[in-house]
């Protein structure tokens, strides 16, 4: 199969000003998408220490209206959107009726009759196309990815940065909770939500803004010591804060149970897409677990590599990579229940030969405040 | 920046040649299209290299690179200062990130390969077209 040229992928309204910083670019999803500018570690510790500045435009946004907007939610979704108040988000699935995953994303109730949902850049039309095959209720959705750019601005600094260029107060936003207000001019949506473990912000506002407001953040920022960041170190970034990754972690094969996520699936809300399966499994008992492990050496476990417990290979690595703050390599694997404590010794494959790993808790890295 | 003493394969590594030892590294261009190297992985003393055989692995934070002897030849020093500091590969790739030191099998082999001017104009071609 032939990839598409560079000209036949999606580009965010920043596409000029990544080449213009000489990232290296990547196809992404069918995006053109920086996978790093400065390099992946000098990135991601800055995102640590003091912000980093992603362009996340590509993510999708799914907007549902109407009365019956929440009945729709609650239908495609495993978390309990009632719970949500005016200005408050969640991370959900987004579920088909085996109760495995669609996609992960977020839930923002804008209003009693406005959910805004903000979903992966590779599956936005799938999901956009499940919503609406499951939707049985008077309920509008729009596909609205093309009217919205995103940044997020993550990071202890975060918060002091964007500050400077808003007078909506900041510090009053509540993790997991937004609002709507004019950023260096530009009205936003400013949600205090992120992918990378550290306190920030993530504001969607209209594409012919984004230069703009790039630039303004960038200038606010940068004698703060945040800088560019890219794709790489957003995924370093969510594995060491632990974070599932659609079609690593989570799949049309896995369930909320499998990926310790019972936290976002609440069968006790009602009726909803996969609910059935789900309380299945749960009764018959779930007989694998998603878990978090650290590489005994230098070695660094890769995705896909098979790992090994009890003289055979019990699961294969959903996400290995170096973790440059904790300075360890780590990676999430499923593995049968009975290999899933703490402190299990396993074993992963490189390259034809084994090397000793440790199951560890999760999340790897949890800020400090 | 490719020094002209040295010699350039098309998978971007190098050898410098005296006498009858030859000192292997990779190029400028290798290190920047793999970013921060955090790994690398070379052969035992003694270990005999035919030409085009992967010797070693250089891990970035991405990505996984195999490593090709440029010519034949037996190695007779590791640079296992890059243990402890892989970033060199990124910093200095021509002189302190050397890799290893082999001995020559055939020191024909040498001529096959690009000098540097053709490796930079190799190199070019690649940035234009990426």
């Amino acid at each position: 199969m032939t990839s598409p040229t560079t000209t036949q992928l999606r580009k965010t309204a920043l596409n000029a000003e990544h080449r213009r910083l000489k990232a290296k670019m990547v196809n992404f999803g069918g995006w053109d998408m920086p996978v790093e500018y400065s390099g992946i570690v000098s990135e991601h510790m800055a995102t640590r220490t003091a912000a980093g500045l992603f362009d996340v435009s590509h993510m999708g946004e799914i907007e549902v209206f109407g009365e019956e907007a929440l009945a729709l939610v609650q239908h495609v979704t495993c978390n309990d959107a009632s719970k949500l108040a005016i200005g408050q988000a969640h991370y959900s699935g987004l579920m088909n009726a085996q109760g495995t995953f669609v996609d992960d994303l977020l839930v923002h109730k804008i209003s009693d009759r406005h959910y805004f949902l903000c979903v992966n850049a590779g599956n936005q039309d799938q999901d956009f196309e499940h919503i609406r095959a499951n939707n049985h209720t008077s309920a509008q959705i729009e596909n609205a990815g093309g009217r919205y750019s995103q940044l997020a601005i993550q990071g202890p600094k975060a918060l002091g940065i964007l500050q400077g260029l808003t007078d909506v107060p900041l510090d009053s936003i509540p993790y997991y909770h937004f609002t709507f207000g004019d950023v260096d001019g530009v009205d936003c949506l400013i949600a205090r939500t992120g992918y990378t473990g550290e306190d920030g912000f993530e504001i969607y506002f209209v594409p012919e803004h984004t230069e703009k407001l790039w630039t303004s953040l960038m200038e606010a920022g940068s004698v703060e010591g945040m800088i560019p960041c890219g794709l790489g170190a957003r995924n370093t970034l969510r594995l060491e804060a632990s974070m599932c990754l659609y079609g690593h972690e989570i799949d049309d094969t896995t369930t909320p149970w499998d990926a310790g996520l019972g936290w976002i699936c609440k069968p006790n809300k009602g009726e909803f897409l996969g609910r059935e399966a789900l309380v299945r499994q749960k009764e018959k008992g779930v007989d694998r677990a998603l878990v978090g492990f650290e590489m005994q050496d230098r070695m660094i476990a890769r995705d896909a590599c098979a790992v090994w417990a009890g003289g055979r290979q019990i699961g294969r690595v959903t996400s290995g990579s170096p973790a440059p703050f904790l300075k360890k390599n780590i990676g999430m694997a499923y593995v049968p229940v009975e290999f899933k404590a703490h402190g299990t010794e396993i074993a992963v494959e490189i390259r034809g030969n084994r090397f000793p790993a440790r199951i560890v808790p999760m999340p790897f890295y949890k800020r400090t405040k | 920046m490719y020094p002209n003493e040295y010699r350039y394969t098309k998978e971007h590594e190098w050898i410098k040649v005296s006498g009858d030892t030859g000192t292997i590294g990779i190029t400028d261009y290798a290190q920047h299209e793999l970013g921060d190297v955090v790994f690398v992985e070379l052969p035992e003393i003694g270990a005999k290299l035919k030409a085009g055989d992967v010797f070693g692995t250089i891990e970035s934070v991405k990505a996984v690179s195999e490593i090709y002897a440029p010519v034949s030849g037996e190695v007779t020093e590791a640079n296992t200062g890059l243990t402890s500091a892989p970033e060199t590969v990124n910093s200095d790739p021509h002189v302190a990130a050397w890799l290893v030191k082999i001995k020559l099998a055939n020191p024909a082999e040498v001529s096959g390969l690009m000098d540097a001017a053709a490796y930079q104009a190799f190199v070019s071609e690649k940035e234009a077209s990426a």
